[in-house]
């Protein structure tokens, strides 16, 4: 069953996943980018995985290109949702 | 990383010729292993058998690999074996041989969209358990036809280098989650597939002076699964006799 969406629960997931690909907790901000955490395309693909399998909300390859900070990958995930 | 113990092993094209020498090789390993077949119940069966009667675990699953949902197809076999499929070896192959200037659309077609197509849907699908779980072995059954010529295959050895290319880049993109995709390339093996060929004829030309044997294909295939050839990636490991040397 999917979880409801609240940027309350989606920021929970993102900031619970980031630090499986080796990103420090103490770094992960709303503003801070993927660039600077040195998150990656692979990453990023999990991460949608991780989204995809807790809410059910599909991130497509275009849109997640396009995201730069933490805050926008919780943003799309909620504008997916609703 | 060692293999989680609930990890299933699918081998597509698995009822009889190599597929079903991989599947009882991974199931010796102690892998459970899905049987895939498409046509021959028989064979499938009789496979799932001899891994039973040896003490592993296997079931027959019918799909025909160019067609279907793999993500349903991988969710069928998790849940008919208990875990997520953590080995996927693309061997369902066909050959339908012609000189270039006779061979037809649907000829080259029905290659690729058999021998390549399949591997690397199948392979993008598997590899989110796989990501997942931080281990996961494809291993993509290729040919020598394909790195070196042979007349009469320009469909068969496109596919086949295709599924060599396809190997090495995936290999790359998924290294860093204990993922390791990579090839076998068996020579001249005794199989349905080569019973109507020369073989005389063609065992002359390989340095070993025989054809291979199935098993001696699952060999390779069994190591590059292992727990030991996890730092093994994006290469290609022939099973020819001398052949491609
Ligand atoms: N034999 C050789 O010398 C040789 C050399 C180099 C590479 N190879 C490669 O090794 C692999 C196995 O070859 P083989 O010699 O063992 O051939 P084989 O004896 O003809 O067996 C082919 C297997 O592929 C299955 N298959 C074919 N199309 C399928 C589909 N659409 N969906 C699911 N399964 C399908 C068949 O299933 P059903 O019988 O159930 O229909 C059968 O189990 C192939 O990829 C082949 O290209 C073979």
């Amino acid at each position: 069953m999917a979880n409801a969406i609240t940027e309350e629960a989606v920021q929970k997931t993102v900031y619970e996943a980031l630090p499986q690909f080796g990103v420090d907790e103490g770094d992960i901000t709303r503003e801070a980018t993927f660039e600077d955490l040195d998150v990656d395309s692979l990453d990023l693909a999990e991460l949608s995985q991780i989204i995809e399998d807790e809410y059910g909300v599909a991130l497509k390859g275009d849109d997640v290109g396009k995201i730069k900070t933490v805050g926008d990958a919780i943003d799309l995930v909620i504008q997916k949702g609703s | 990383m060692s293999r989680p113990e609930n990890a299933v092993a699918l081998v597509t094209g698995a009822s009889k010729g190599i597929g079903s020498a991989i599947a009882k090789s991974l199931a010796a390993d102690g892998w459970a292993v899905a049987v895939n077949y498409r046509s021959d119940e028989a064979g499938a069966n009789a496979a799932v058998k001899a891994i039973e009667e040896a003490g592993g675990t296997a079931k027959a699953i019918h799909a025909d690999v160019t067609s279907g949902d793999g993500k349903a197809l991988l969710k069928q076999i998790e849940d008919d074996l208990g875990g997520p499929v953590l080995a996927l070896v693309n061997n369902a192959g066909v050959a339908r041989d012609n000189i270039v200037l006779q061979l037809t659309d649907e000829d080259w077609d029905v290659v690729i969209g058999t021998n390549l197509t399949p591997a690397f849907r199948l392979t993008r699908d598997a590899l989110r358990p796989m990501i997942k779980a931080r281990y996961g072995r494809v291993i993509n059954i290729a040919s020598v036809v394909g790195p070196r010529a042979n007349a009469g295959q320009s469909n068969y050895a496109a596919a086949k280098a295709g599924l060599i290319g396809m190997t090495k880049t995936i290999a790359a993109e998924v290294a860093r989650r204990g993922v390791t995709v990579n090839a076998v390339a068996p020579g001249f093996i005794a199989t349905d597939m080569t019973a109507d060929l020369a073989t005389d004829e063609i065992v002359k030309a390989i340095p070993a002076r025989r054809q291979g044997t199935p098993e001696e294909v699952a060999a390779a295939v069994r190591f590059l699964a292992s727990d030991d050839a996890g730092y093994v990636t994006g290469t290609t490991l022939y099973v020819d006799g001398g052949m491609s040397a």
